[in-house]
């Protein structure tokens, strides 16, 4: 299973194809923000860009946090979401520990689905989408490793 | 998108209060360039001064704007105090995505705020906020406080001025998050006259797009056309600043005030010197996946025990050739510190750069002394330029509060006005013939991108004034239904007119998409009647003694061809405005 990863964003040039892309491609709108990619201006001690996006927590504390069940954990971590089951309430959002969740002004949230589409879109070849497996550590029961 | 009138804001910064306000003539002025003209025309004061409260600030964008990759620049508008006639500057940035994403066509700022002030709008609020606390703030400590105040990091365009605007200084640019400018003829003053400090756009907006995947396809398209094919290559790879080995091996490349135009210095400061040893990143307009933007390092050390700082500073052809050849500076660091200190100031590189040179041949000549200047000036010596950057950035004392005002502004007072390297507005790095200088001379934005003069130097030897009258007109024409796209002039190789009317097709602007010729032509007619109607008069334009006499690849310029070519150009652009 694959999720949307960010290893090469020392490359952004800020040019926001990405995000652009996915609320073309996925959401079918022009915005900055309903997009599952949103790109900032990272400040602090090093300049450069951000993206934020869903790191495909599992269990995903966002689809804990959903009332109605529209956001379903995924395979290999993240969610689905089912759109007609959604109240609106915005508390996936809040529960996102990286604000990975856009919701507009009726409410309507906007996350990755880790589709994609976004990738070939980046000029400088920022972004990857991974096979999970290849990214995630063993578990802590499973780790031969001490701990330290 | 798919919408026959514009949307715009009107705010007057007097009362503090704003209306929005539907305009016709989606079909007969497009945007960007077209609407801009048709909003001064509206709500601007041809005979009024440029610092009356009531003229105008005009930023406005195209149909295409967001919607398509390059289509990435904001017209700027307003009545210059450069010359007092009505002009254009042109920005990118996040600009004209965050404005496509406040659901506007145009903003325009009336009236004068009684206090300084900043102005905040998105695609639900706007106000003017009080920004005494900036007064006096330099461009990136501006910046750096805006960001601080407002949400929104990434998704908004910061646009504010520096000490030059606030002065008054018609050489005064609005600065664009940082990297980007409406650099040329003084919009700085015009934002400053208004106590203006600042602009946030916020594009908060979520427009729809069209139905089935014609759009996507065809957006796609484009996107491999610009990241794929090659044909950006140029403006990403060494940037403009290859240019500078380019017109100095076919002696057109402006050193020292232009008294040569040639020198083997160049591969000091060369497009290639300066992306192996000064670049540090590229950046991007928003909705642009060219990244044409080359930010360069300087690492000053500021104190013994090796205690360094480092500036990031944008640099382009134009910036190294004001700050670079012009002054005779040669030295990578020096040219981007000298740089560095105009962007804090908010004052145009390229004007304040050909200004200086000017000064250091009038400091040469005996007609101005460290008396005015403050400081020694010699061509090459970059630590008095550094000083000298200090005080013209701040108009530090009469000498140069009247040079900030344009350099045959102070030549008139001082003496020197025969090597003043004035074209319409301090000259762009191009000394490649006659055309060239006639056509700055006398073109809209006295812009080396009006038309493509320069190229047409390059490929013509002969001396026919009427072919060369003839694409000048017949490319502006061209050029400015671009800019009513409004798409950044890199992309001219890739927009063809065919794609162009493909791209307003697949947005509902069938009439646009089918008289994209026409159009053009009507734009570019309109926009000169708004300036003849602010007193553009050809005639009254000079080409300092300088512009003739120099060598180009050509040989000797040819005094009476370039007088032909003035002559013919200023009488055809009134005949095709019908003045």
């Amino acid at each position: 299973m694959k999720i949307l990863t960010a290893p090469r964003m020392d490359r952004c040039i800020g040019c926001h194809s990405c995000s652009l892309a996915c609320a073309r491609l996925v959401h079918h709108r022009l915005s900055w923000d309903t997009a599952g990619i949103r790109i900032h201006s990272s400040g602090g001690l090093t300049t450069g860009f951000i993206a934020v996006h869903c790191l495909a927590c599992a269990p995903p504390p966002c689809a804990e946090a959903c009332p109605t069940g529209a956001l379903v954990p995924r395979k290999g971590g993240g969610v689905v979401v089912k759109k007609k089951l959604c109240n609106h309430c915005g508390l996936c959002a809040a529960a996102c520990p990286v604000e990975a969740i856009f919701i507009d002004q009726e409410g309507e949230p906007f996350v990755c689905l880790h589709c994609g589409l976004c990738v070939p879109s980046c000029p400088h070849d920022c972004l990857e989408l991974a096979e999970v497996s290849s990214l995630r550590l063993p578990s802590p029961s499973n780790s031969t490793e001490p701990v330290s | 998108m798919n919408r026959d009138h514009f949307n715009v804001l009107i705010f007057d910064l007097t009362t503090g209060k704003g209306e929005y306000a539907q305009v016709d003539g989606r079909d007969q002025v497009a945007g960007g360039s077209g609407l801009a003209a048709l909003l001064f025309t509206r709500y601007g004061q041809p005979n009024a001064p440029w610092d009356f409260p009531g003229q105008p600030l005009i930023f406005a964008i195209g149909p295409l704007t967001g919607y398509f990759p390059l289509m990435s620049k904001t017209i700027c508008s307003f009545k210059s105090p450069y010359h007092n006639q009505y002009t254009e500057s042109h920005g990118g940035g996040r600009s004209a995505m965050a404005l496509r994403l406040t659901g506007l066509d145009a903003l325009v700022l009336i009236g004068r705020s009684p206090t300084p002030c900043f102005f905040e709008v998105s695609s639900t609020h706007f106000q003017a906020r009080d920004g005494g606390f900036l007064w006096g703030q330099d461009v990136f400590e501006t910046g750096k406080l805006l960001r601080r105040m407002s949400k929104g990091s990434g998704h908004r365009s910061i646009l504010r001025i520096g000490s030059a605007g606030e002065n008054g200084a018609a050489i005064a640019g609005i600065n664009v998050d940082t990297l980007r400018h409406f650099g040329r003829l003084g919009g700085g003053a015009a934002m400053g006259v208004k106590n203006l400090k600042a602009i946030i756009i916020h594009g908060d907006a979520i427009l729809p797009l069209p139905n089935g995947n014609h759009y996507a396809k065809l957006f796609s398209k484009v996107h491999s056309q610009v990241t794929a094919s090659g044909m950006m290559k140029k403006y990403h790879d060494l940037g403009t600043p290859a240019n500078l080995k380019t017109l100095n091996d076919i002696q057109s490349l402006p050193w020292r005030n232009l008294q040569a135009t040639a020198d083997e210095a160049v591969d000091c400061i060369s497009g290639e010197r300066f992306a192996d040893e000064a670049l540090l990143r590229n950046s991007a307009c928003s909705g642009c996946p060219v990244g044409c933007i080359h930010v360069g390092f300087v690492r000053e050390k500021f104190m013994d025990s090796h205690r360094y700082l480092y500036r990031q500073v944008a640099y382009d052809y134009e910036t190294i050739f004001s700050l670079g050849t012009m002054l005779g500076v040669t030295d990578r660091s020096a040219v981007l510190t000298i740089l560095d200190l105009f962007e804090k100031a908010g004052m145009d590189a390229m004007s304040a750069g050909v200004a200086l040179a000017w000064a250091t041949e009038a400091t040469e000549k005996g007609f101005i002394s460290a008396q005015e200047t403050l400081v020694p000036l010699t061509f090459g010596d970059s630590a008095g330029y550094r000083q000298a950057a200090v005080s013209f950035g701040a108009g530090a004392n009469t000498f140069y509060r009247l040079l900030g005002q344009g350099t045959l502004k102070a030549a008139e007072v001082y003496g020197g006005k025969d090597f003043a390297c004035v074209l319409g507005q301090e000259m762009a790095g191009y000394a490649t013939g006659e055309v060239f200088f006639a056509a700055q001379a006398l073109g809209f934005r006295h812009s080396h991108l009006d038309s493509g003069a320069y190229s047409y130097d390059q490929q013509h030897a002969d001396k026919d004034v009427n072919a060369a009258v003839e694409f000048l007109l017949r490319d502006e024409a061209s050029r400015v239904f671009m800019t009513s796209m409004v798409a950044c002039l890199f992309a001219r190789n890739v927009y063809t007119d065919a794609l162009l009317s493909e791209c307003l097709q697949s947005l509902g602007y069938d009439k646009l998409a089918d008289t994209i010729p026409e159009c053009g032509r009507d734009i570019q007619k309109m926009r000169w009647q708004t300036r003849v109607a602010t007193g553009f008069q050809p005639d009254s334009i000079t080409i300092p003694k300088r512009f003739r006499e120099i060598t180009t690849w050509k040989g000797p310029i040819d005094p009476q061809y370039l007088q032909s070519l003035q002559t013919d150009y200023g009488q055809a652009i009134l005949a095709m405005a019908g003045a």
